[in-house]
């Protein structure tokens, strides 16, 4: 395409608006308007100058700022969409039908519709992610189409301005002063203990602070840039653990995903406020609310094994170090933390039985089984000995004459046994509930007695890796420092001119808070004697002085 | 002792933002520039009660601080507070760089409501719960409410800069619903009137029902039962009975609350326009003639420019790296996590549609209002209606 060769010389790319040197408008309908429009410094961006190919017209899509902002509307919308119920995340079921089960009991029709469409899912569909993903990709495309021009422009700029461009900046004023040259170098004398970058070219003055600010945007899109492509690595095999275990009192097991990783607990602690150590501060909450709960901690020893080493091999372990894990405070070794997430108090532990008569309640013996680890005899003494048959740990009932358990929890433990004592050599048959006795193959003489119980808690941990972490914080830190840039500085500057019959331009820009700009300039304009100047864009005062108040 | 000193603290603030509000509107009366120098002394005047005031609630937050043994952040109540404070601090920032009384007119009844707001709440100290005990509490939650305090300040520019120039004389889509943002404030003071009135009456009954689980549960009601719970009976002996009941998805004593709010608010809307014989927007729309546009638009867009990073930092930033300690993940969609982000994306909107689309004036005064509309659905709606992780109070 053609450049643009502006009368005063200089070659601007095509799509230019205002000479990138003097600042002539370029084009009829620029030159039309009464103020210039000074976003991009009316520099050619390849969006507008471009659009052929394939290429140039994706590009030109995703450098648009309003597909920007309808992209940013559409992911809003959506995003609010997802928390008129909970996610599937939230709901206490895992498999795909007890999760669809629970949308239509809990929120009727509009549930199981919620549930159909996608929605209970919806931050992890494919089409939430395509957004987020669009969005990303504008936020690159848009920035690169606008942050080179724009630098090229800001560093092309003259001292000396046409005119032209002078009277289309908002603020502006022109008129006979004195001493012109006088006025000026005074101008710049207080513009340069004001911080201001002045530069001279002849009769021309330019004073300029804080440019650094217009890279503001595109270094918080950067940050942004970083962060998603954080997100997006969480993906990758390596960089990303999530696990949870649960882990009872006095167990030692093998953290998973760890590589050799084992840990202990010693203890699960649950504490709640009580009205006696605080009566006067918390008395009234915990009057009202009840319960309050103050501590959920598990006391726990960290081993190594072995490199390679997995569950269930216990040996050759090193003791590491230990630790209270609480909420708030996860344990945290090699890349790995380890979170307090949940607990159950007082499952059962073991149980102790003994072997008696029914009719004299003569005991043969004590025996305890191990719930995590039923052993399939007990020996008592005088040779008689207990034979565990099965063993259902969480007890729900028969289907079929066959006993059902519905998980490997202790929660309702039953077992299948056989007695054998010295009178029934043979063994007698028993299934033993808690509370109750059943005998499927005849009456017995003998029976298990139950005698004791003993409980443990369980503390329900999440061990998570996040190796994306620190580009995620990094890219945090890129996006505060970029914004901070952009938002608590801002681009000034002022130009003064003598022209050639005499009258001097005063004229100024700033991307942001003009009232502080109009302040500078009061100031030296107060000191210097230039012409007067206002916002052509403040109505208000306009008609206040028109009424002459 | 000390909680005592800190709710007469709070007290005396809440006062003086009152005060402050009629020396403000004293400041912005009158057109005549003769009387000039008397309006200024009324403007120093309502700034330096502002400021007594502001003091005052800080030494609340101070004393509740001792008191409590943590920030005072951690409840509904609290957080109001604090926010409605943090509104006033963000408020007093603005005046001292652009000195426009009629920006405080308009700020101070915005707190003032808030923490009226905030009083009908359970007001006790409550004690943490594990998943609070972080210094993250203090540092997340004051960051998050500053910004969106700051924030708030765009909304009330917005507000000063429409009531200037909506012109209330020609029936139009800006004069309806500015007049529709009139009423939802009224409708707050709808919600405070009829709490107070019903706790000064002692108002007390109790309801069975069976909640979606199939479980028998009670539920006090605090003001007269509009809806019922499902399947509810009266425990209360001659309780009224609820006009209708609701399906057990429903939280049927919120439902009442909000519908006597709603009575309480139509009749005061009403009253006050009985009274005025105009609408809400046009006895206002004086209070705003002194006002240069060009500054309220300028002031809208500066707070969201100074907010938007503090917000950021606190709401979304520190919120991801306490969720990080505290949860084991510094993002889980959470209702409140996701509605900080709706918040953040609509602000980076507004910035780009000000900044790209030259969305300047009345379009970027309503969008500072849309802003401020989300912030407080966050704060109230989030909590009361959408359970998640963040429902504390």
């Amino acid at each position: 395409m053609d450049k643009i060769v502006c009368t005063c010389g200089n070659v601007n790319p095509a799509g230019t608006l205002l000479c990138e040197s003097c600042g002539r408008p370029l084009n009829k309908e620029t030159e039309d308007k009464k103020l210039v429009d000074m976003r991009y410094e009316g520099s050619a961006r390849r969006s507008q100058t471009y659009n052929k190919t394939i290429i140039d017209k994706v590009w030109n899509f995703f450098s648009s700022v309003k597909v920007g902002v309808w992209l940013i509307i559409i992911i809003l919308v959506a995003a609010s969409i997802g928390t008129i119920l909970p996610q599937v995340f939230y709901v206490p079921a895992t498999s795909e039908v007890d999760i669809a089960a629970y949308y239509e009991r809990i929120y009727g029709t509009f549930g199981t519709l919620y549930y159909e469409l996608g929605l209970s899912d919806l931050y992890s569909s494919w089409w939430f992610q395509a957004l987020v993903g669009m969005l990303g990709i504008s936020l690159i495309i848009a920035s690169l189409d606008r942050v080179i021009p724009l630098y090229k422009s800001l560093k092309k700029q003259k001292t000396k301005r046409h005119f032209s461009f002078l009277k289309r900046q908002r603020i502006y004023g022109i008129g006979n002063i004195e001493n012109g040259e006088e006025s000026i170098k005074k101008a710049e004398e207080k513009l340069k203990t004001m911080r201001y970058n002045v530069k001279r070219e002849g009769n021309a003055l330019l004073a300029e602070r804080g440019r650094f600010s217009r890279w503001g945007p595109y270094v918080n899109h950067l940050g942004l840039i970083l962060f998603l492509f954080g997100v997006m690595l969480r993906a990758l095999p390596g960089f990303y653990v999530d696990e949870t275990m649960w882990l009872r009192e006095g167990e030692r097991l093998y953290i998973p995903e760890t590589n050799g990783y084992f840990l202990e607990s010693k203890e699960f602690i649950y504490e709640t406020y009580s009205k006696e150590e605080s009566e006067e501060v918390y008395g009234d909450a915990i009057d009202r609310v009840g319960v309050i709960a103050k501590n959920y901690q598990t006391n726990v020893a960290l081993y190594k094994g072995p490199e390679g080493a997995v569950a269930g091999h216990l040996e050759d372990l090193t003791f590491e170090k230990e630790a209270a894990i609480q909420v708030n405070k996860p344990l945290k070794f090699d890349n790995f933390s380890v979170f307090q997430m949940d607990f159950r108090l007082d499952e059962l532990a073991s149980m102790t039985f003994q072997l008696q008569d029914k009719e004299t309640a003569e005991s043969f013996g004590e025996f305890t089984i191990n719930l995590s680890d039923p052993q399939p005899v007990y020996e008592l003494s005088n040779g008689s000995k207990v034979e565990i048959l099965d063993y259902y740990a969480d007890f729900t009932g028969f289907e079929e004459g066959v006993p059902q358990s519905q998980s490997p929890l202790p929660n309702n433990p039953a077992f299948l046994v056989k007695m054998y004592t010295p009178e029934f050599p043979n063994g007698e048959t028993s299934f033993v509930m808690i509370k109750e006795t059943l005998e499927p193959l005849g009456e017995n003489k003998h029976k298990i007695a139950f005698q004791s119980v003993e409980t443990r808690d369980v503390s329900g941990l999440t061990i998570r890796k996040d190796l994306t972490l620190p580009i995620l914080m990094l890219g945090g830190l890129i996006f505060m420092i970029g914004v901070a840039q952009g938002s608590y500085w801002n681009h000034r500057r002022i130009w003064i001119q003598q022209l050639e019959d005499g009258q001097v331009v005063i004229a100024a820009h700033t991307n942001k808070n003009w009232l502080s700009i109009l302040r500078d300039m009061d100031t030296v304009s107060e000191l210097a004697n230039l012409p007067k100047y206002e916002d052509q864009q403040d109505e208000d005062s306009k008609a206040d002085k028109e009424e002459g108040v | 002792m000390m909680v005592e000193v800190s709710s007469t603290l709070l007290f005396i603030a809440f006062v003086a933002y009152l005060v402050a509000t009629f020396l403000f509107g004293g400041a912005v009366k009158g057109s005549s520039s003769k009387a000039s120098k008397s309006f200024e002394r009324w403007g120093k005047l309502a700034i330096t009660v502002t400021i007594i005031g502001f003091v005052s609630n800080i030494g609340y937050f101070i004393t509740r601080w001792i008191a409590a043994g943590h920030a005072p952040v951690s409840n509904l109540f609290e957080f109001t507070t604090a926010f409605g404070m943090l509104v006033v601090g963000a408020f007093i920032l603005i005046y001292f760089i652009y000195r426009i009384p009629a920006l405080g007119l308009f700020a101070l009844p915005i707190a003032i409501i808030i923490i009226g707001y905030a009083s009908m709440f359970p007001r006790e100290i409550t004690p943490l719960i594990p998943a609070l005990k972080s210094y993250w509490l203090t540092v997340h939650v004051i960051t998050a409410a500053l910004g969106e305090a700051i924030l708030a300040i765009s909304a009330v520019a917005g507000l000063i800069y429409l009531l200037k120039n909506i012109d209330m004389t020609k029936k139009s889509k800006s004069r309806f619903w500015i007049e529709a943002v009139m009423y939802v404030v009224v409708l707050v003071l709808g919600f405070i009137a009829a709490t107070t009135t019903f706790t000064l009456a002692d108002y007390k009954v109790e309801f069975n029902y069976v909640n979606k689980e199939e479980q028998v549960l009670t539920m006090e009601y605090n003001v007269p039962p509009i809806f019922g719970m499902n399947e509810s009976e009266a425990i209360t002996e001659n309780a009224m009975q609820p006009l209708m009941e609701m399906p057990p998805l429903v939280n049927a004593k919120k439902l009442s609350v909000v519908t006597w709010s709603v009575i309480f608010g139509t009749v005061l809307y009403i009253l006050l326009r009985l009274i005025f014989r105009k609408r809400i927007a046009s006895v206002l729309q004086p209070f705003t003639k002194k006002v240069n546009s060009q500054f309220m638009d300028e002031i809208g867009y500066r707070s969201v420019l100074i907010g938007f990073p503090v917000f950021t930092l606190g709401a979304l930033i520190f919120a991801m790296i306490w969720a990080h300690e505290a949860w084991s993940r510094f993002w889980g969609w959470d209702p409140k996590e996701v509605w900080a982000l709706i918040t953040w994306l609509f602000y980076a909107a507004f910035l780009h549609l000000r900044l790209s689309k030259g969305w300047e004036g009345k379009k970027s005064a309503w969008l500072a209002l849309i802003g401020f509309i989300i912030i407080m659905f966050n704060l109230i709606a989030v909590n009361l209606i959408i359970a998640g992780l963040h429902s504390y109070a």
